[in-house]
Protein backbone atom coordinates (compact mmCIF):
# COMPACT_ATOMS: atom_id res chain seq x y z
CA UNK A 1 0.00 0.00 0.00
CA UNK A 2 1.56 3.30 -0.86
CA UNK A 3 1.19 5.90 2.05
CA UNK A 4 -0.55 8.51 -0.63
CA UNK A 5 -2.89 7.53 -3.61
CA UNK A 6 -4.46 10.22 -5.28
CA UNK A 7 -6.97 9.70 -8.24
CA UNK A 8 -8.47 12.40 -10.71
CA UNK A 9 -8.75 14.73 -7.74
CA UNK A 10 -10.41 18.47 -8.90
CA UNK A 11 -10.96 21.39 -7.30
CA UNK A 12 -12.37 24.56 -8.05
CA UNK A 13 -13.43 28.08 -5.91
CA UNK A 14 -15.77 29.53 -7.93
CA UNK A 15 -14.70 30.24 -11.47
CA UNK A 16 -10.77 29.50 -10.61
CA UNK A 17 -9.89 25.52 -10.91
CA UNK A 18 -7.24 25.19 -8.41
CA UNK A 19 -6.71 21.73 -9.13
CA UNK A 20 -6.92 19.91 -12.65
CA UNK A 21 -7.57 16.14 -12.53
CA UNK A 22 -4.64 15.21 -10.70
CA UNK A 23 -3.37 11.60 -9.83
CA UNK A 24 0.00 10.56 -8.25
CA UNK A 25 1.37 8.22 -6.00
CA UNK A 26 3.94 8.32 -2.90
CA UNK A 27 5.40 5.16 -1.58
CA UNK A 28 5.83 4.95 1.92
CA UNK A 29 8.94 6.44 3.05
CA UNK A 30 9.46 8.32 0.03
CA UNK A 31 10.68 12.07 0.37
CA UNK A 32 8.51 13.53 -2.88
CA UNK A 33 8.50 17.00 -4.12
CA UNK A 34 5.79 19.05 -5.71
CA UNK A 35 7.79 21.66 -7.20
CA UNK A 36 5.92 24.38 -8.61
CA UNK A 37 5.16 28.16 -8.94
CA UNK A 38 1.80 29.85 -6.62
CA UNK A 39 -1.06 29.18 -8.20
CA UNK A 40 0.15 25.86 -9.46
CA UNK A 41 -2.38 24.25 -6.75
CA UNK A 42 0.13 22.82 -4.38
CA UNK A 43 -1.39 24.19 -1.36
CA UNK A 44 -5.06 23.16 -2.03
CA UNK A 45 -3.79 19.77 -2.36
CA UNK A 46 -2.45 19.65 0.50
CA UNK A 47 -5.81 21.07 2.30
CA UNK A 48 -7.62 17.96 0.46
CA UNK A 49 -4.83 15.40 1.62
CA UNK A 50 -5.24 16.94 5.43
CA UNK A 51 -8.71 16.65 5.11
CA UNK A 52 -8.81 20.75 5.38
CA UNK A 53 -11.19 20.45 2.40
CA UNK A 54 -12.77 18.57 0.45
CA UNK A 55 -12.89 17.73 -3.07
CA UNK A 56 -15.14 18.22 -6.11
CA UNK A 57 -14.48 15.41 -7.97
CA UNK A 58 -11.72 12.16 -7.71
CA UNK A 59 -10.46 9.85 -4.52
CA UNK A 60 -7.43 10.16 -2.73
CA UNK A 61 -5.93 7.66 -0.18
CA UNK A 62 -3.58 9.00 2.94
CA UNK A 63 -2.15 5.58 4.55
CA UNK A 64 -5.12 3.63 3.68
CA UNK A 65 -7.61 6.16 4.47
CA UNK A 66 -9.93 7.85 2.50
CA UNK A 67 -9.44 11.63 2.65
CA UNK A 68 -13.35 11.77 2.95
CA UNK A 69 -14.40 9.31 4.74
CA UNK A 70 -11.97 8.31 6.93
CA UNK A 71 -10.77 12.02 7.60
CA UNK A 72 -10.85 11.56 11.25
CA UNK A 73 -8.39 8.63 11.13
CA UNK A 74 -6.06 10.81 8.70
CA UNK A 75 -5.76 13.41 11.05
CA UNK A 76 -4.46 12.16 13.59
CA UNK A 77 -1.23 10.13 10.84
CA UNK A 78 -0.15 13.05 9.85
CA UNK A 79 1.76 16.20 10.50
CA UNK A 80 0.71 19.37 8.72
CA UNK A 81 2.97 22.56 8.65
CA UNK A 82 1.29 25.08 6.38
CA UNK A 83 2.38 27.61 4.52
CA UNK A 84 1.78 30.29 6.95
CA UNK A 85 2.93 30.56 10.36
CA UNK A 86 0.22 29.43 12.24
CA UNK A 87 1.13 28.59 16.01
CA UNK A 88 0.25 30.64 18.98
CA UNK A 89 2.45 33.65 19.01
CA UNK A 90 1.61 34.93 22.26
CA UNK A 91 2.34 31.12 23.43
CA UNK A 92 6.13 30.45 24.51
CA UNK A 93 7.68 28.00 22.52
CA UNK A 94 7.57 25.35 25.18
CA UNK A 95 4.20 26.27 25.54
CA UNK A 96 3.67 25.69 21.79
CA UNK A 97 5.01 22.38 21.46
CA UNK A 98 3.42 21.20 25.06
CA UNK A 99 0.00 22.06 23.62
CA UNK A 100 0.27 20.48 20.57
CA UNK A 101 1.48 16.76 22.29
CA UNK A 102 -1.70 17.47 24.38
CA UNK A 103 -3.91 17.98 21.13
CA UNK A 104 -2.52 14.05 20.05
CA UNK A 105 -3.17 13.01 23.39
CA UNK A 106 1.06 12.50 23.92
CA UNK A 107 4.16 13.44 25.94
CA UNK A 108 7.12 15.59 24.77
CA UNK A 109 9.13 12.94 26.27
CA UNK A 110 7.51 10.08 24.09
CA UNK A 111 8.54 11.44 20.55
CA UNK A 112 11.77 13.91 22.12
CA UNK A 113 14.36 11.75 20.20
CA UNK A 114 12.38 12.64 16.78
CA UNK A 115 12.25 15.80 17.59
CA UNK A 116 15.48 16.20 19.09
CA UNK A 117 17.46 16.97 16.01
CA UNK A 118 15.39 20.15 15.04
CA UNK A 119 14.39 21.62 18.74
CA UNK A 120 17.39 21.29 20.02
CA UNK A 121 18.60 24.15 17.82
CA UNK A 122 15.57 26.62 19.40
CA UNK A 123 15.53 24.89 23.01
CA UNK A 124 17.50 27.42 24.66
CA UNK A 125 14.75 29.86 24.00
CA UNK A 126 11.76 27.85 25.18
CA UNK A 127 10.34 30.44 27.35
CA UNK A 128 10.55 32.84 24.54
CA UNK A 129 7.16 33.91 22.40
CA UNK A 130 6.92 32.60 19.25
CA UNK A 131 5.68 35.55 17.94
CA UNK A 132 8.99 36.80 18.99
CA UNK A 133 10.96 34.15 16.99
CA UNK A 134 13.20 35.04 14.15
CA UNK A 135 11.94 33.27 10.54
CA UNK A 136 14.40 30.61 10.97
CA UNK A 137 13.08 29.49 14.73
CA UNK A 138 9.77 29.90 13.70
CA UNK A 139 10.40 27.20 10.67
CA UNK A 140 11.95 25.18 13.64
CA UNK A 141 9.61 25.36 16.13
CA UNK A 142 6.28 24.52 13.59
CA UNK A 143 8.35 21.53 12.09
CA UNK A 144 8.66 20.31 15.59
CA UNK A 145 5.17 20.95 16.66
CA UNK A 146 3.90 18.78 13.26
CA UNK A 147 6.10 15.88 14.33
CA UNK A 148 5.05 15.38 18.05
CA UNK A 149 2.63 12.55 17.53
CA UNK A 150 5.15 10.64 15.40
CA UNK A 151 2.82 11.17 11.81
CA UNK A 152 3.49 8.68 9.59
CA UNK A 153 2.57 10.81 6.55
CA UNK A 154 4.21 14.55 7.00
CA UNK A 155 3.12 17.28 4.73
CA UNK A 156 4.91 20.64 4.33
CA UNK A 157 3.75 23.26 2.33
CA UNK A 158 6.18 25.43 1.21
CA UNK A 159 8.58 25.51 4.03
CA UNK A 160 11.43 27.53 2.46
CA UNK A 161 9.61 30.54 0.69
CA UNK A 162 11.35 33.25 1.72
CA UNK A 163 14.17 32.04 3.21
CA UNK A 164 17.82 32.53 2.47
CA UNK A 165 20.02 29.97 0.44
CA UNK A 166 21.89 28.67 3.58
CA UNK A 167 18.79 28.33 5.78
CA UNK A 168 17.00 26.22 2.85
CA UNK A 169 20.04 24.06 2.83
CA UNK A 170 19.94 23.03 6.28
CA UNK A 171 16.23 22.69 6.30
CA UNK A 172 16.81 20.29 3.40
CA UNK A 173 19.39 18.47 5.84
CA UNK A 174 17.23 18.04 8.52
CA UNK A 175 14.48 16.40 6.10
CA UNK A 176 17.01 14.12 4.92
CA UNK A 177 17.45 13.12 8.43
CA UNK A 178 13.56 12.42 9.05
CA UNK A 179 13.55 10.24 6.39
CA UNK A 180 16.07 8.31 8.00
CA UNK A 181 12.56 7.73 10.62
CA UNK A 182 10.81 5.99 8.06
CA UNK A 183 8.55 9.27 7.39
CA UNK A 184 6.54 9.67 4.21
CA UNK A 185 7.04 13.03 3.04
CA UNK A 186 5.26 14.84 0.79
CA UNK A 187 7.13 18.95 0.22
CA UNK A 188 6.36 21.80 -1.99
CA UNK A 189 8.35 24.00 -3.45
CA UNK A 190 8.48 26.98 -5.42
CA UNK A 191 12.49 26.96 -5.69
CA UNK A 192 14.05 24.41 -8.99
CA UNK A 193 17.00 24.32 -7.38
CA UNK A 194 15.68 22.23 -4.33
CA UNK A 195 14.42 19.46 -6.73
CA UNK A 196 17.66 17.79 -6.11
CA UNK A 197 17.02 17.01 -2.47
CA UNK A 198 13.81 14.70 -3.32
CA UNK A 199 13.32 10.90 -4.19
CA UNK A 200 10.61 11.46 -6.57
CA UNK A 201 8.96 15.09 -7.87
CA UNK A 202 6.21 16.47 -10.05
CA UNK A 203 6.51 19.70 -11.62
CA UNK A 204 3.20 21.56 -10.86
CA UNK A 205 1.42 24.76 -12.60
CA UNK A 206 -1.87 26.36 -12.81
CA UNK A 207 -3.47 23.22 -11.26
CA UNK A 208 -1.88 20.40 -13.32
CA UNK A 209 1.26 18.26 -12.77
CA UNK A 210 3.62 18.78 -15.92
CA UNK A 211 5.46 15.47 -15.19
CA UNK A 212 6.21 13.21 -12.42
CA UNK A 213 9.64 11.44 -12.26
CA UNK A 214 12.97 11.52 -10.26
CA UNK A 215 15.15 14.76 -10.25
CA UNK A 216 17.92 12.52 -12.75
CA UNK A 217 14.79 11.04 -14.99
CA UNK A 218 12.70 14.43 -15.15
CA UNK A 219 16.64 15.88 -16.66
CA UNK A 220 17.59 12.91 -19.17
CA UNK A 221 13.95 13.49 -20.58
CA UNK A 222 15.21 17.23 -22.15
CA UNK A 223 15.56 16.34 -25.43
CA UNK A 224 17.42 19.30 -26.94
CA UNK A 225 20.48 20.79 -27.20
CA UNK A 226 21.72 23.07 -24.52
CA UNK A 227 24.57 25.65 -24.82
CA UNK A 228 25.43 28.62 -22.16
CA UNK A 229 26.35 31.64 -23.61
CA UNK A 230 27.73 34.91 -21.91
CA UNK A 231 29.41 37.93 -22.99
CA UNK A 232 30.26 41.75 -21.63
CA UNK A 233 26.70 42.77 -22.14
CA UNK A 234 24.09 40.15 -21.31
CA UNK A 235 20.96 41.56 -22.20
CA UNK A 236 22.37 42.47 -26.00
CA UNK A 237 23.46 39.22 -26.20
CA UNK A 238 19.76 37.91 -25.28
CA UNK A 239 18.33 39.64 -27.87
CA UNK A 240 20.68 38.71 -30.58
CA UNK A 241 20.61 35.30 -29.95
CA UNK A 242 17.06 35.03 -29.89
CA UNK A 243 16.65 36.10 -33.99
CA UNK A 244 19.84 33.30 -34.59
CA UNK A 245 18.81 30.42 -36.86
CA UNK A 246 18.40 27.04 -35.38
CA UNK A 247 17.77 28.92 -31.88
CA UNK A 248 14.52 27.71 -30.23
CA UNK A 249 14.87 29.97 -27.09
CA UNK A 250 17.26 31.75 -24.68
CA UNK A 251 16.81 33.29 -21.30
CA UNK A 252 18.91 34.30 -18.64
CA UNK A 253 19.73 31.59 -16.48
CA UNK A 254 22.35 33.32 -13.57
CA UNK A 255 26.00 34.22 -15.09
CA UNK A 256 24.76 32.51 -18.60
CA UNK A 257 21.96 32.65 -20.72
CA UNK A 258 20.81 28.93 -21.37
CA UNK A 259 20.31 28.78 -25.54
CA UNK A 260 17.76 25.64 -26.65
CA UNK A 261 18.74 24.76 -30.14
CA UNK A 262 16.71 22.67 -32.81
CA UNK A 263 18.80 20.40 -35.64
CA UNK A 264 19.59 23.23 -37.71
CA UNK A 265 21.73 25.08 -35.37
CA UNK A 266 25.67 25.23 -36.02
CA UNK A 267 27.85 26.39 -33.21
CA UNK A 268 30.69 27.35 -35.55
CA UNK A 269 28.09 29.04 -37.55
CA UNK A 270 26.70 31.08 -34.61
CA UNK A 271 30.63 31.93 -33.64
CA UNK A 272 31.20 33.61 -36.89
CA UNK A 273 28.01 35.19 -36.66
CA UNK A 274 28.58 36.93 -33.05
CA UNK A 275 32.34 36.98 -33.93
CA UNK A 276 32.01 40.59 -33.13
CA UNK A 277 31.26 40.21 -29.79
CA UNK A 278 35.11 39.75 -28.58
CA UNK A 279 34.14 37.98 -25.35
CA UNK A 280 31.13 35.35 -26.15
CA UNK A 281 31.77 31.88 -24.72
CA UNK A 282 29.57 29.58 -25.97
CA UNK A 283 29.57 26.02 -24.71
CA UNK A 284 27.56 22.57 -24.33
CA UNK A 285 26.13 22.33 -21.07
CA UNK A 286 23.69 20.09 -19.21
CA UNK A 287 19.45 20.65 -18.65
CA UNK A 288 18.48 21.25 -14.72
CA UNK A 289 14.92 20.94 -13.47
CA UNK A 290 14.44 24.32 -14.19
CA UNK A 291 15.36 24.11 -18.13
CA UNK A 292 12.52 21.26 -18.13
CA UNK A 293 9.80 23.55 -16.44
CA UNK A 294 10.24 26.32 -19.04
CA UNK A 295 10.11 24.03 -22.06
CA UNK A 296 7.04 22.51 -20.46
CA UNK A 297 5.45 25.63 -19.68
CA UNK A 298 5.70 26.89 -23.11
CA UNK A 299 4.61 23.61 -24.68
CA UNK B 1 22.40 66.92 -10.99
CA UNK B 2 24.64 64.41 -8.95
CA UNK B 3 25.03 61.01 -10.62
CA UNK B 4 24.92 59.00 -6.96
CA UNK B 5 21.02 58.23 -6.05
CA UNK B 6 21.75 56.72 -2.89
CA UNK B 7 24.43 57.00 -0.52
CA UNK B 8 24.75 56.24 2.84
CA UNK B 9 27.42 56.55 5.41
CA UNK B 10 27.74 54.38 9.18
CA UNK B 11 23.79 54.57 8.74
CA UNK B 12 23.03 52.09 12.16
CA UNK B 13 19.68 51.98 13.48
CA UNK B 14 19.20 50.04 17.50
CA UNK B 15 16.09 48.99 18.83
CA UNK B 16 16.64 48.75 22.64
CA UNK B 17 20.26 47.68 22.66
CA UNK B 18 19.89 45.63 20.12
CA UNK B 19 22.16 46.97 16.94
CA UNK B 20 19.86 45.45 13.65
CA UNK B 21 21.78 48.08 11.36
CA UNK B 22 25.57 48.34 11.79
CA UNK B 23 26.76 51.05 10.13
CA UNK B 24 26.46 50.21 6.71
CA UNK B 25 28.06 52.51 3.62
CA UNK B 26 27.77 52.48 -0.18
CA UNK B 27 26.64 54.79 -2.52
CA UNK B 28 24.29 53.52 -5.54
CA UNK B 29 24.38 55.59 -9.16
CA UNK B 30 22.21 56.18 -11.65
CA UNK B 31 20.75 53.70 -13.81
CA UNK B 32 22.66 50.69 -11.76
CA UNK B 33 20.99 47.55 -10.28
CA UNK B 34 21.82 46.48 -7.21
CA UNK B 35 20.92 43.60 -5.54
CA UNK B 36 20.38 43.92 -1.63
CA UNK B 37 21.31 40.29 -0.80
CA UNK B 38 21.55 38.77 3.01
CA UNK B 39 20.42 36.07 5.14
CA UNK B 40 17.20 35.73 7.68
CA UNK B 41 17.61 38.59 10.16
CA UNK B 42 20.85 40.26 8.81
CA UNK B 43 18.87 43.33 8.88
CA UNK B 44 18.36 43.74 5.31
CA UNK B 45 14.33 44.52 6.07
CA UNK B 46 15.84 46.89 8.31
CA UNK B 47 18.15 48.85 6.10
CA UNK B 48 15.68 49.33 3.56
CA UNK B 49 13.41 50.92 5.44
CA UNK B 50 15.50 53.43 6.75
CA UNK B 51 16.39 54.49 2.66
CA UNK B 52 12.43 54.62 2.07
CA UNK B 53 11.92 57.12 4.80
CA UNK B 54 9.34 54.44 6.79
CA UNK B 55 12.18 54.77 9.68
CA UNK B 56 14.62 56.72 10.97
CA UNK B 57 18.21 55.75 11.10
CA UNK B 58 19.88 55.81 15.20
CA UNK B 59 22.97 57.30 13.46
CA UNK B 60 24.91 58.29 10.68
CA UNK B 61 24.00 60.28 7.33
CA UNK B 62 22.50 59.85 4.01
CA UNK B 63 20.67 60.86 1.30
CA UNK B 64 18.30 58.80 -1.12
CA UNK B 65 17.27 60.77 -4.08
CA UNK B 66 18.37 63.91 -3.31
CA UNK B 67 16.72 63.92 0.54
CA UNK B 68 18.21 63.48 3.77
CA UNK B 69 17.61 59.83 5.11
CA UNK B 70 17.87 61.38 8.87
CA UNK B 71 15.21 64.28 8.42
CA UNK B 72 13.56 63.96 5.00
CA UNK B 73 11.78 60.60 5.00
CA UNK B 74 8.02 62.05 4.10
CA UNK B 75 10.18 63.92 1.02
CA UNK B 76 11.43 60.73 0.52
CA UNK B 77 8.47 58.38 -0.01
CA UNK B 78 7.17 61.13 -2.34
CA UNK B 79 9.93 60.67 -4.58
CA UNK B 80 10.86 56.72 -4.66
CA UNK B 81 8.51 54.01 -6.02
CA UNK B 82 8.04 50.74 -3.81
CA UNK B 83 7.29 47.09 -4.66
CA UNK B 84 6.76 44.85 -1.83
CA UNK B 85 7.03 40.96 -1.29
CA UNK B 86 3.24 40.83 -0.66
CA UNK B 87 0.85 41.67 -3.63
CA UNK B 88 -0.27 45.49 -2.85
CA UNK B 89 -2.88 46.22 -5.61
CA UNK B 90 -6.38 46.62 -5.20
CA UNK B 91 -7.72 43.13 -6.41
CA UNK B 92 -11.51 45.08 -6.60
CA UNK B 93 -10.06 46.97 -8.75
CA UNK B 94 -9.44 47.18 -12.55
CA UNK B 95 -6.36 47.97 -14.04
CA UNK B 96 -7.00 51.68 -15.05
CA UNK B 97 -8.50 51.89 -11.60
CA UNK B 98 -5.47 50.63 -9.41
CA UNK B 99 -2.68 53.31 -12.19
CA UNK B 100 -5.12 55.96 -11.47
CA UNK B 101 -5.19 55.69 -7.59
CA UNK B 102 -1.47 55.34 -7.39
CA UNK B 103 -1.23 58.27 -10.04
CA UNK B 104 -3.26 59.77 -7.64
CA UNK B 105 -1.23 59.31 -4.32
CA UNK B 106 1.67 60.30 -5.86
CA UNK B 107 0.09 63.88 -7.02
CA UNK B 108 -0.06 63.35 -10.92
CA UNK B 109 -2.53 65.36 -12.57
CA UNK B 110 -5.25 63.64 -14.78
CA UNK B 111 -3.77 64.41 -17.85
CA UNK B 112 -0.77 63.30 -16.70
CA UNK B 113 -2.05 59.78 -15.35
CA UNK B 114 -3.74 59.33 -18.68
CA UNK B 115 -0.69 59.95 -20.35
CA UNK B 116 1.34 58.27 -18.21
CA UNK B 117 -0.92 55.08 -18.02
CA UNK B 118 -1.46 54.68 -21.92
CA UNK B 119 2.66 54.46 -22.20
CA UNK B 120 3.26 51.63 -19.27
CA UNK B 121 0.06 49.68 -20.76
CA UNK B 122 1.07 49.99 -23.95
CA UNK B 123 4.84 48.64 -23.04
CA UNK B 124 3.23 45.63 -20.97
CA UNK B 125 1.14 44.77 -24.32
CA UNK B 126 -1.46 45.29 -21.80
CA UNK B 127 -3.77 48.05 -23.02
CA UNK B 128 -6.78 45.07 -24.14
CA UNK B 129 -6.41 44.71 -20.02
CA UNK B 130 -7.61 48.46 -18.68
CA UNK B 131 -10.68 47.74 -17.68
CA UNK B 132 -9.94 43.54 -16.17
CA UNK B 133 -10.26 43.40 -12.51
CA UNK B 134 -6.71 42.67 -11.05
CA UNK B 135 -7.92 40.06 -8.99
CA UNK B 136 -8.77 38.29 -11.71
CA UNK B 137 -5.28 38.59 -13.44
CA UNK B 138 -2.76 36.03 -13.14
CA UNK B 139 -0.16 35.98 -10.63
CA UNK B 140 2.78 37.15 -13.11
CA UNK B 141 0.55 39.71 -14.51
CA UNK B 142 0.00 41.15 -11.28
CA UNK B 143 3.79 41.19 -10.69
CA UNK B 144 4.55 43.25 -14.17
CA UNK B 145 1.89 45.64 -13.15
CA UNK B 146 3.15 45.98 -9.47
CA UNK B 147 6.29 46.98 -10.68
CA UNK B 148 5.14 49.23 -13.40
CA UNK B 149 2.42 51.59 -11.10
CA UNK B 150 5.67 51.64 -8.62
CA UNK B 151 7.20 53.54 -11.22
CA UNK B 152 4.10 55.30 -11.95
CA UNK B 153 5.38 58.81 -11.04
CA UNK B 154 8.94 58.31 -12.91
CA UNK B 155 10.98 57.91 -9.64
CA UNK B 156 14.78 58.22 -9.54
CA UNK B 157 14.82 55.14 -7.70
CA UNK B 158 12.84 51.89 -7.43
CA UNK B 159 12.94 49.24 -4.06
CA UNK B 160 11.97 45.96 -5.11
CA UNK B 161 11.70 43.76 -2.44
CA UNK B 162 11.88 39.92 -3.46
CA UNK B 163 9.63 41.00 -6.66
CA UNK B 164 10.23 37.34 -7.78
CA UNK B 165 9.16 35.23 -4.73
CA UNK B 166 7.09 32.33 -5.88
CA UNK B 167 6.79 33.18 -9.47
CA UNK B 168 6.98 30.85 -12.04
CA UNK B 169 10.36 30.38 -13.94
CA UNK B 170 9.43 32.07 -17.67
CA UNK B 171 7.48 34.98 -15.88
CA UNK B 172 10.33 35.65 -13.32
CA UNK B 173 12.70 35.96 -16.24
CA UNK B 174 10.38 38.29 -18.18
CA UNK B 175 10.14 41.00 -14.91
CA UNK B 176 13.92 40.85 -15.18
CA UNK B 177 13.97 41.68 -18.56
CA UNK B 178 11.84 44.36 -17.59
CA UNK B 179 14.12 45.17 -14.53
CA UNK B 180 16.61 45.90 -17.16
CA UNK B 181 14.72 47.83 -19.66
CA UNK B 182 13.93 50.12 -16.43
CA UNK B 183 17.49 50.52 -15.63
CA UNK B 184 18.81 51.31 -19.08
CA UNK B 185 16.08 54.11 -19.19
CA UNK B 186 18.21 55.81 -16.39
CA UNK B 187 16.24 54.17 -13.20
CA UNK B 188 17.78 52.65 -10.66
CA UNK B 189 16.87 49.83 -9.05
CA UNK B 190 17.27 48.78 -5.47
CA UNK B 191 16.39 44.61 -5.54
CA UNK B 192 16.04 42.31 -2.69
CA UNK B 193 16.25 38.42 -3.71
CA UNK B 194 16.49 35.05 -2.46
CA UNK B 195 16.90 33.54 -6.07
CA UNK B 196 20.65 33.35 -6.67
CA UNK B 197 20.93 33.53 -10.08
CA UNK B 198 19.22 36.95 -9.93
CA UNK B 199 22.16 38.26 -7.72
CA UNK B 200 24.00 37.34 -11.33
CA UNK B 201 21.48 40.11 -12.99
CA UNK B 202 22.77 42.93 -10.95
CA UNK B 203 25.40 45.63 -11.90
CA UNK B 204 26.70 45.44 -7.96
CA UNK B 205 25.41 43.44 -5.53
CA UNK B 206 25.64 44.02 -1.21
CA UNK B 207 25.85 41.00 1.12
CA UNK B 208 25.22 41.58 4.31
CA UNK B 209 25.18 39.30 7.52
CA UNK B 210 25.25 40.19 11.23
CA UNK B 211 23.85 44.16 10.23
CA UNK B 212 26.92 44.97 8.02
CA UNK B 213 27.50 44.83 4.79
CA UNK B 214 30.00 41.88 4.30
CA UNK B 215 31.03 42.03 0.87
CA UNK B 216 30.10 44.96 -1.95
CA UNK B 217 31.09 44.55 -5.71
CA UNK B 218 30.13 43.59 -9.22
CA UNK B 219 29.02 39.62 -9.11
CA UNK B 220 32.43 39.31 -11.45
CA UNK B 221 34.63 40.68 -9.46
CA UNK B 222 32.95 39.36 -5.82
CA UNK B 223 33.62 35.13 -7.54
CA UNK B 224 36.77 36.01 -8.39
CA UNK B 225 37.34 38.46 -4.69
CA UNK B 226 35.91 33.88 -3.08
CA UNK B 227 37.07 31.90 -5.53
CA UNK B 228 33.96 30.96 -5.96
CA UNK B 229 31.59 29.58 -9.15
CA UNK B 230 28.74 30.95 -8.43
CA UNK B 231 27.08 34.06 -6.30
CA UNK B 232 25.41 31.17 -4.53
CA UNK B 233 28.75 29.80 -3.29
CA UNK B 234 29.90 33.79 -2.41
CA UNK B 235 26.33 33.86 -0.26
CA UNK B 236 26.99 30.68 1.10
CA UNK B 237 30.31 31.24 2.55
CA UNK B 238 29.35 34.62 3.96
CA UNK B 239 26.21 33.78 5.39
CA UNK B 240 27.26 30.38 7.21
CA UNK B 241 29.25 32.72 9.32
CA UNK B 242 26.75 34.59 10.55
CA UNK B 243 25.87 34.74 14.32
CA UNK B 244 22.48 35.86 14.30
CA UNK B 245 19.76 33.27 13.97
CA UNK B 246 17.89 33.17 10.75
Amino acid sequence: MNAIEVHNLSKSYGKVQALDNVSFSVERGELFGLIGPDGAGKTTLFRLLTTLISPDSGRAEVDGFDIVKNYHEIRSCVGYMPGRFSLYPDLSVEENLNFFAALFGVTVEDSYELIAPIYKQIEPFRTRRAGKLSGGMKQKLALSCALIHRPKVLFLDEPTTGVDAVSRSEFWDMLSTLKEHGLTILVSTPYMDEASRCDRIALCNEGRILSINTPKGIVSGFDRQLYGIKSKNMFALLERARRSEGVIDCYPFGEKHHLITNEVFDIEQFKIQFCDVKDLEIEPIEPTIEDVFIKLMKR
Amino acid sequence: MSDIVISVRDLTKCFGNFTAVDRISFDVRKGEIFGFLGANGAGKTTAMRMLCGLSYPTSGSGSVAGFDVMREGELIKRHIGYMSQRFSLYNDLTVWENMRLFAGIYGLSAKQTEERATELLNRLNFSSERNTLVGSLPLGWKQKLSFVIATIHRPEVVFLDEPTGGVDPVTRRQFWEMIYEAAEGGTTIFVTTHYMDEAEYCTRVSIMVDGEVRALDTPFRLKQQFAAESMDEVFRVLARGAKRGG
